[in-house]
């Protein structure tokens, strides 16, 4: 009842939909950075949405397994492989004792998601099997995955139809440019009203610097804030506030040079400026971003904020309605 | 004080009560957080108070984001209206200034810093107007401090000292924030002090370490028991200056399972420390110490 990693690919961690509630001790919520491809691979193989699988970034691991199991691939274009022989992503697949998973190289996007029928089942902490590296929390006693380790599983408790598959139309992925939707807010009139405009309209691009903690962006025009007086304890740098709680998708911009929006394993409060957040429902997105991909930031306000939300909300229920 | 309201994108709201730092800031963040946690509002689902500003997380699926935000700012006439008595506890947290590993850590980023030349303490002492470290390292121990935040990462706490403006220390962050600080470095940036509760980066100076463990996902720690993190804001701080001997002395004492911070529960009024506060902290440090 194990999987066996031959190799670890690159930033594998286990991950579920995470453990809210803890943010005011500087615990981030965690979870899969694109959560819908998450529910939709543990659905695929008749786990519960929240069940814990495998997230990789760019590259995947190499999986053996100890028994005949269901698994299902999902989000970025990373084609798996079983014992050699392609497989299809969004969709369900038998891989048996003793096979291997592997894959091909990314297509597009970032991060797949790899569930196993049974789920993986190492030890929760705080509700959670999520890995927080830096608070040495869930995951493989507090860490990513490594070659070597032996992952445990469930039981599977419902059996399901080898080659079900969600509809193309019900995957999404990044379009380029990608179109990250904003609502601007937090210290938005720390900004001149030209820096307003110019953040809207520059096209940015994905930094190296983009992992679970947050997204750096690049190549958009410096922001100007408007003159003050810095107030006691914020720190000269026009750019630095009273340090403050960070909200999850919050973009703070040191100097005003290069905005880094905060995902799943934020840290959960500092010095920076914000000048809005993204909304929820573009959240999932950012992660199947790759670096250098052309970005650009739309305004936009709470209406069109609910009403995407609502949308992404009415794509999970369709997915759930295609897979009972 | 008039507290500022937005939103995070659609699931935050985030209240500055004051741009700049104070005990009465904090109070007004730390009694809202409180009556908003006690009022139970549906959708809520993160409640996180910070030094002069505090967020709320929701569900905007369960409540409407404006309606959230007229919940709190009716709240926030209840909130004011508190007597800001706090019932908390005071901590020694011994610390070991100018210790050996924090040097190594500074020398290795001292391209990041305002002053290549010397070391944090030197420079926090001097642009301070201290002649020497030693002065500096008895005002920063000499009165005490307030938690005034818990996060960044986890368990660590913010750190603001009770004395008045015009003696507070304040300096700035590393130019660049280095990429690596020692577990239970004691550290400092604009106006407050920190202890960082794990390795990582971080940008604020480094003065020294302390023995005491203040995050334990294992809860292995006896005083951690009960939950990995120690520290909460309200809690009240006194920086004991330890020597290398007293340093080990403690570590050898952790690593046994022994180490328990001295710790006594005590009842804080901002309108009696406001009204002496050498008299205040007198007092608590009286509690800290008694039998």
């Amino acid at each position: 009842m194990t999987i066996n990693v031959i190799s670890a690919g690159i930033a594998t961690t286990i991950q579920d939909l995470g453990r809210p509630g803890y943010y005011h001790l500087g615990i981030p919520m965690g979870g899969a950075m694109d959560r819908l491809a998450l529910k939709t691979a543990n659905l695929l193989v008749g786990n519960d949405e929240g069940a814990a699988g495998l997230e990789s970034v760019f590259v995947g691991p190499e999986l053996e397994f100890t028994q005949d199991v269901t698994v299902a691939v999902c989000g970025a274009e990373l084609p798996p492989k079983v014992d050699g022989e392609a497989r299809d992503t969004w969709t369900a697949f038998t891989v048996k004792a003793g096979q291997v998973l592997s894959f091909d190289f990314l297509k597009s996007g970032a991060r797949i998601y790899i569930a196993i029928s049974g789920g993986i089942t190492t030890p929760m902490h705080l509700g959670s099997r999520s890995t927080y590296a830096i608070g040495a929390l869930g995951g493989v006693n507090g860490r990513p995955v490594q070659p070597g380790d032996s992952l445990p599983l469930g039981k599977s408790s419902k059996t399901v139809k080898d080659g079900l598959s969600v509809p193309k139309a019900l995957r999404r992925g990044p379009s380029s440019p990608a179109e990250i939707r904003v609502l601007p807010g937090l210290y938005w009139h720390r900004i001149t009203e030209q820096a307003q405009k110019n953040f809207f309209e520059d096209t940015w691009k994905v930094a190296n610097e983009a992992d679970r903690m947050g997204y750096r962006f690049q190549g958009g025009r410096k922001l100007e804030f408007v003159e003050r007086e810095q107030p006691f304890s914020a720190g000269a740098d026009p750019s630095n506030i009273t340090d403050a709680c960070y909200p999850y998708g919050s973009i703070q911009v040191p100097s005003g040079s290069e905005p880094i929006v905060l995902h799943r394993d934020a840290v959960s409060g500092g010095g920076y400026f914000m000048l809005g957040a993204v909304i929820s429902a573009d959240m999932d997105l950012i992660g199947q971003l790759q670096p250098n991909t052309p970005v650009r930031f739309v305004k936009v306000d709470m209406e069109a904020a609910l009403a995407a939300r609502k949308e992404q909300a009415t794509i999970m229920d369709e997915i759930r309605e295609v897979l009972s | 004080m008039s507290s500022r309201y937005t939103f995070g994108g659609d699931e935050h709201v985030f209240v500055e009560v004051d741009e700049e730092m104070s005990l009465e800031a904090f109070f007004v963040s730390l009694s809202m957080t409180n009556a908003v946690r006690k009022a139970n509002i549906k959708g809520v689902t993160e409640i996180c108070p910070a030094n002069a500003s505090f967020q709320i997380k929701f569900d905007p699926d369960v409540i409407h984001p404006d309606d959230m935000m007229k919940e709190l700012k009716r709240l926030e006439a209840e909130a004011e209206q508190g007597d800001n008595v706090l019932e908390t506890r005071i901590i020694e947290v011994p610390v070991y200034y100018q210790d050996p590993w924090t040097h190594d850590t500074l020398m290795r980023f001292r391209e990041r810093h305002q002053d290549p030349s010397g070391t944090d303490i030197e420079y926090a002492a001097s642009i301070n107007g201290y002649d020497s470290v030693e002065k500096f390292i008895e005002a920063h121990s000499g009165a005490p401090w307030f938690v005034s935040m818990v996060g960044f990462v986890s368990g660590l706490p913010f750190l603001y000292q009770m004395v008045d403006r015009s003696r507070q220390i304040q300096v700035p962050k590393y130019l660049s924030p280095r990429t690596d600080t020692p577990r239970q470095t004691v550290g400092y940036g604009g106006s407050f002090s920190c202890i960082y509760s794990v390795r990582g980066a971080g940008g604020y100076q480094m003065f020294g370490i302390t023995p005491m463990p203040i995050f334990d996902p294992e809860q292995n720690v006896p005083y951690l028991k009960d939950f990995m993190v120690f520290f909460k804001p309200g809690d009240i701080v006194r920086f004991k200056p330890i020597n290398r001997e007293e340093y080990d002395a403690a570590i050898a004492q952790v690593q046994a399972g022994e180490f328990m911070p001295r710790m006594r529960n005590v009842r804080f009024s901002l309108s009696e420390f406001n009204a002496d506060m050498d008299g205040t902290n007198a007092k608590l440090m009286e509690a800290l110490y008694d039998h």
